[in-house]
């Protein structure tokens, strides 16, 4: 479960870095946002269908304000600003009292979905977060492939032929920051859910790094690169973490370097490549 | 109250300092190289873990670090230089800002698995114990120390780049590397020490650090992200905006912790994000 609230979070990272060619380096923030708020909510009311909806919400009036201030610079600046942003969210949330400071939320409940479903149960929880993970891989698949996708695939490759052809550069940008913070934001609370804790982890620079190396590792630009990046970093966080401890950073940061000189595709990229030169073979011979 | 100002105020230029320091490599490097140095908190903190080892292990003392730590980082730099970067100039940017992600997760994974994450103090140098009595206030003599050696090696980069021939030649090279390689300049050359001399820039920070802070594994990520706040406020564009916005949000940031110290961690943040909105350039940046 922790794998598919990461993998939707990949998913909705890679629509921006993968499609649109921007590279966020604050997603945590929407991420812990939804996940703060919905469990809060959550422990307030006890309706969990609300709580993921309002942090969803919230995520995205977030993803909004972060939007708009980050379209204003270019180029690589919009990673060093959404990472100072994101900085800024998660010292807030430090200081805030309804996060529970350093100690995060604990022991939310994980009620009644709609008031029948009961989440207390971990293999209905189980269903009702795979249905959440599907709708969202959904939600990005579609993005993707409307011409709303199509408009942000021609931003990532010519941004100024994009604009002379009379789009709003701008305004593309900022929307498709809006959908992939939400959806950030709807694995965040999905993932407080699951969990039934939220932390200041969540919101730290360190997560906003895990997911952009799930998409590279996965394979950005593709669907399913992410989910597959997402399930290789975690399985991989969970196994070495008990053995290794605090080693597993020096491992991340490796994948990374790795990642980067010789690996670029990543996994389903690579996949893909190797498919298209063994069949692109046939063809000739 | 106003000597707690006068206080805090000398405390938040102080951080100033380390600001200017960092975002004045971090400047340097991106002209030369075109990537953002995300090790660039790694290696502050290498500086400073080196001054505190070479006490602790060795027994070597302040002076000595302040020589040797930047010198070993340059070595450092030179083999990341070669050894990584190289191989990603010609591919998006963004790549830069990933792989020294993974450095920086690399170095600081490291220490801290030997060293953990609590905080270590460093005595301050004979030389610089006590303080100036200047009538109004107590002005503690490390602090001028960090001040007046900031101010001095920001001037001497000043002074390198732009009054000397290496300068000038730097300057060309970040305009137009084909150009200059074909005027028999060893350009890759140039951009190894160019990078070299970034991050032992950083370690000379790092042990400058040393005494006023508590050294641990963290401290460099943690102020790697202000910087960049710093960077984008001010611009990469020039030397002497780097140094003026470091020191001026060090200042600001001292000033917030008197008034509303709630907001001391955040208020270079909420600048950043005023910035953007009514100068989206930067202060004295210009849009590249």
């Amino acid at each position: 479960m922790r794998a598919l609230c990461f993998a939707l979070f990949a998913c909705a990272f890679n629509l921006l870095l993968g499609y649109t060619g921007l590279l966020s380096f604050g997603h945590a923030a929407f991420f812990s946002t939804a996940g703060y708020l919905a469990g809060y909510l959550i422990k307030l009311h006890g309706f969990p269908g609300f709580g993921i909806l309002a942090g969803t919400i919230a995520a995205a009036a977030l993803g909004l304000i972060v939007g708009s201030l980050v379209v204003r610079r270019q180029g690589i600046y919009f990673s060093m600003i959404t990472l100072a942003l994101a900085q800024l969210v998660y010292f807030i949330y430090l200081e805030a009292s309804f996060t529970g400071g350093e100690d995060g939320l604990q022991a939310i409940p994980r009620g009644r979905l709609f008031w029948v479903i009961n989440l207390e149960d971990d293999r209905t929880l189980y269903y009702v977060v795979l249905a959440i993970f599907l709708f969202g891989v959904l939600a990005v698949r579609r993005t993707i492939h409307s011409p709303f996708g199509q408009v942000l695939k021609a931003i990532r490759e010519n941004e100024p032929r994009a604009i002379s052809l009379g789009y709003d550069v701008n305004r593309y940008k900022i929307a498709a920051f809006v959908i992939s913070a939400a959806l950030s934001g709807l694995a965040g609370a999905t993932k407080a859910l699951v969990f039934t804790f939220v932390t200041l982890t969540d919101a730290d620079w360190h997560t906003s790094g895990d997911v952009v190396l799930m998409s590279l590792l996965g394979g950005m630009g593709t669907v399913t690169g992410p989910i597959v990046g997402a399930f290789s970093i975690v399985t991989l966080e969970d196994q070495l973490s008990d053995k290794v401890g605090s080693f597993v950073t020096v491992i991340i940061g490796a994948i990374f370097i790795v990642c980067v000189l010789v690996f670029r595709r990543g996994i389903v990229g690579e996949i893909a490549a190797l498919y298209q030169r063994v069949v692109g073979r046939r063809e000739v011979g | 109250m106003l000597s707690a100002l006068l206080g805090q105020l000398v405390v938040g230029l102080v951080n100033g300092c380390f600001y200017a320091m960092l975002s004045l490599g971090l400047s340097i490097i991106f002209g030369m190289l075109d990537i953002v140095n995300f090790a660039h908190g790694a290696f502050y903190m290498l500086g400073a873990m080196l001054t505190w080892f070479a006490l602790d292990q060795f027994g070597v003392g302040y002076w000595w670090s302040l020589l040797l730590a930047p010198l070993i980082l340059a070595v450092a730099g030179v083999l990341v230089e070669r050894g990584l970067l190289r191989w990603i100039y010609r591919i998006d940017r963004s790549y830069g800002l990933l792989l020294t992600f993974g450095l920086t997760l690399v170095i600081e994974g490291l220490l801290r698995y030997k060293y953990g994450v609590s905080g270590r103090p460093y005595t301050i140098p004979e030389a610089f114990q006590g303080a100036f009595n200047l009538g109004f206030m107590f002005l503690p003599k490390y602090r001028a120390w960090v001040v007046g050696a900031t101010l001095l090696i920001s001037l001497i980069t000043w002074l390198l780049i732009e009054r000397t021939h290496v300068g000038a030649y730097l300057r060309a090279a970040t305009e137009n590397p084909t150009l200059v390689r074909a005027f028999g300049i060893n350009v890759p050359a140039m951009i190894t020490i160019t990078y070299a001399v970034g991050v032992a820039l950083a370690g000379l920070a790092g042990v400058l650090a040393a005494p006023a802070i508590q050294i641990s594994p963290l401290m460099g990520s943690n102020l790697i992200i202000v910087v960049f706040a710093v960077v984008v406020i001010g611009g990469m564009g020039s030397i002497l905006g780097s140094i003026v916005t470091g020191l001026g949000l060090g200042l600001i940031e001292g000033l917030t912790k008197v008034f509303y110290p709630q907001a001391s961690s955040t208020v270079v943040f909420f600048i950043m994000a005023i910035v953007l909105l009514l100068r989206p350039a930067g202060l004295f940046g210009r849009e590249r």
